[in-house]
């Protein structure tokens, strides 16, 4: 096998502002955890703020290319796109340890986030959302495990793996689908609360097709980006694939969007002007509405650029959505109980620290293990 | 005995005693009290106070009228806090309270988020921090005793002592004994699926702090997704199955169409 090779530095000035944030990251991550939750604003009556609103559900949604791009490429046989698996699988990955580090992180007693995996209580939205990132962290592991087995030059064990990766393939779909799904559901908990712009019977659906719309965006982003910074020639026929994929699934996601409000809060709602109305606008219009009509344009669905920025404005819709179902929408029920919240300047720091690292991880796998230029097999 | 309280706060008269003798019993911290309109010491719940008795002014036929209100967990018949826990540290025990077992939380603050009530509080500022809220003097009631409010409110505010069942039906008896006297409704009659504290008040019921909750059962929200989790497991598989098999089949057929036209391959 031959080493990947590559010319990627790894010291630029893009590392080394990553490098500040992440040690500046670190030294609140250290207080949080000998402080405590003291660090944060969250309180009685706001109990989840940035990290789970952001980081987490944010996080997760981001790591759906990883689920897409597997079962593209195992289960529908779409050998094309073979060359976007490793980087997609590898977002994911990242994707998930932050996520992970995040629900750690939040947590009142980290040294305790074991508990799930033992004391079962399926009754819990929260038990099944657990027991999803732990098995899915590990199939996201099992996954990307070839590029570190190749590099350890174990490549019996990798054949074994690449064998069943099918079947892995398979079970993380199944996973994810779960998962994704159910962080939706932890939401239906919370009818009183929950702004009805929002809340509904079918969010674990809608934060299930949204997050293939992200996934589909972060794929493509990721490769974009990749292709950009680390000088990599562009395969423009997989980027215009990935967009006709995107036009289907934006569309669907738009329809069930209008369907719902349309059944719930009513249109008038989305224009009555109040904080929320504009957080959904904001969602809508940035994360649905524009990229279909950009990607309906010929001259921007065949364009490098025109597609780099469709996949932006998908990713940042798709995290204001999570974000205002997990913080924006809760906002007036809190304010009822004469309660505000806005993060920290310790909860900004440690979510830009998972940012920040969750790049940097990538950069090194690309640098020393053969992301990119990885083709057959 | 089913655990169950009748509170009728059209006969409190604010003298706290419950809320002393819950912080005795429970040998909760004091708080540091703070001047505020509402005459409320403090203001809210929070992880060393488990019951307060908060404060209204309101104008009735031109006079001056108060009102208090005693805040505490309802001990819901299907409570969402015990559904949301992922470890089962909140338990819905046989005689009704909903208690608390510290050692398996993880702090994950789904219970707070949970409650319709927004019951359940955080030692935020502890680094080993516990949920903390109304235990219904569990131990106690095993105990044979009554709860420690209970027993302290000298104006029979409190009712402890018969069965949910019987709580309501002397709630309605007084309803329609005393046309005017209540406002027309007995909350945790029907509030998130029934609960086992049943509250009477002059004033409607918004007015004196307490949420607006639906009548839904809340871990059914939940548990229709949970429920449906085979079936979903059952459609991925097929649906990824399925098209493994026939875009592979697809794919072998596409390779013998090339070979027999070019002969390579
Ligand atoms: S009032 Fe809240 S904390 Fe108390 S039992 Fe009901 S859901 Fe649980
Ligand atoms: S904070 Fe503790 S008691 Fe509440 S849901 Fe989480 S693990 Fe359960």
């Amino acid at each position: 096998m031959k080493p990947a090779q590559n010319n990627i530095k790894l010291f630029t000035p893009v590392t080394l502002g990553l490098l500040i944030v992440i040690i500046a990251g670190a030294l609140v991550v250290f207080k949080k955890l000998t402080l405590g939750t003291v660090t944060t604003n969250l309180q009685d009556d706001f109990p989840w703020g940035l990290w789970i609103g952001f980081n987490v559900l944010g996080g997760v949604a981001m790591a759906a290319g990883g689920f897409v791009t597997a079962s593209a490429v195992y289960l529908f046989n779409m050998k094309k796109y073979k060359p976007l698996a490793r980087p997609a699988i590898l977002t994911a990955f990242i994707g998930y340890l932050l996520a992970a580090s995040a629900i750690f992180l939040d947590l009142g007693h980290p040294e305790r986030i074991w508990h799930p995996a033992v004391m079962w209580q399926v009754h819990s939205v929260m038990f099944i959302v657990a027991i999803h990132v732990i098995l899915y962290t590990t199939v996201l592991g099992l996954e990307s495990s070839p590029m570190l087995l190749e590099k350890l030059k174990l490549g019996g064990l990798k054949k074994i793996i690449e064998k069943g990766m099918v079947g892995i393939a398979l079970f993380g779909t199944l996973l994810s689908v779960l998962h994704q799904s159910s962080l939706g559901a932890v939401y239906l908990i919370v009818p009183d609360k929950l702004h009805n712009l929002w809340y509904s019977r079918t969010l674990p659906f809608s934060f299930l097709v949204s997050s293939v719309m992200m996934g589909l965006a972060m794929v493509s982003f990721v490769s974009i980006l990749s292709s950009k910074f680390f000088k990599r020639p562009v395969n423009m026929d997989l980027f215009s694939g990935l967009a006709r994929g995107s036009i289907i699934a934006i569309a669907f996601y738009l329809v069930l969007k209008i369907f719902l409000l349309l059944n719930g809060a009513g249109a008038a709602a989305a224009f009555a002007g109040s904080m929320e109305s504009k957080m959904y606008l904001l969602e809508m219009l940035a994360g649905v509405i524009i990229p279909l009509v950009l990607l309906l344009l010929p001259g921007v669905r065949n364009s490098l650029g025109g597609i780099l920025l469709v996949d932006i404005l998908v990713i940042f819709g798709v995290v204001i959505n999570r974000m205002n179902v997990a913080i924006f929408g809760m906002l007036s029920h809190a304010a009822e109980l004469g309660v505000k919240y806005f993060p920290t300047a310790n909860e900004i720091m440690v979510s830009l620290f998972l940012v920040a690292s969750g790049a940097l991880l990538f950069k090194l796998a690309v640098k020393y293990f053969n992301v990119l230029s990885y083709e057959e097999g | 005995m089913e655990a169950s309280f009748l509170i009728d706060m059209t006969k409190c008269i604010g003298c706290r005693g419950c809320q002393v003798a819950c912080k005795q019993w429970n040998q909760n911290q004091a708080d540091k009290t703070r001047i505020s309109l509402k005459f409320t010491n403090p203001v809210k719940l929070n992880a060393n106070t488990y019951t307060n008795i908060d404060f209204f002014e309101s104008e009735k036929a031109g006079h001056v009228s108060w009102n208090f209100a005693r805040n505490g967990c309802f001990h819901c018949k299907q409570p969402s806090c015990v559904s949301a826990c992922p470890v089962a540290a909140l338990i819905k025990t046989k005689e009704g309270p909903v208690i608390y077992r510290a050692e398996r939380c993880i702090g994950c603050r789904y219970c707070m988020l949970s409650c319709p009530f927004n019951i359940p509080k955080f030692e935020w500022e502890k680094i080993s921090p516990r949920i903390q809220k109304c235990t219904f003097c569990h131990e106690r009631i095993l105990d044979n005793k009554i709860p420690a409010c209970a027993k302290t409110c000298p104006s029979g505010t409190i009712h402890f002592g018969d069965s949910i069942e019987n709580n309501l039906k002397e709630a309605k008896r007084r309803l329609s004994d005393n046309p005017g006297k209540y406002f027309n409704h007995v909350y945790g009659e029907k509030e998130a699926g029934g609960t086992s504290v049943l509250l009477l008040s002059a004033l409607p019921i918004d007015q004196l702090g307490f949420q607006k909750v639906g009548d839904a059962v809340i871990p059914d929200l939940t548990w229709e997704y949970i429920s449906g989790i085979p079936a979903i497991i059952g459609v991925v598989l097929a649906a990824g199955i399925g098209s493994w098999i026939i875009t592979r089949r697809n794919k072998n057929m596409h390779e013998e169409d090339k070979t027999n036209e070019t002969g390579t391959e």
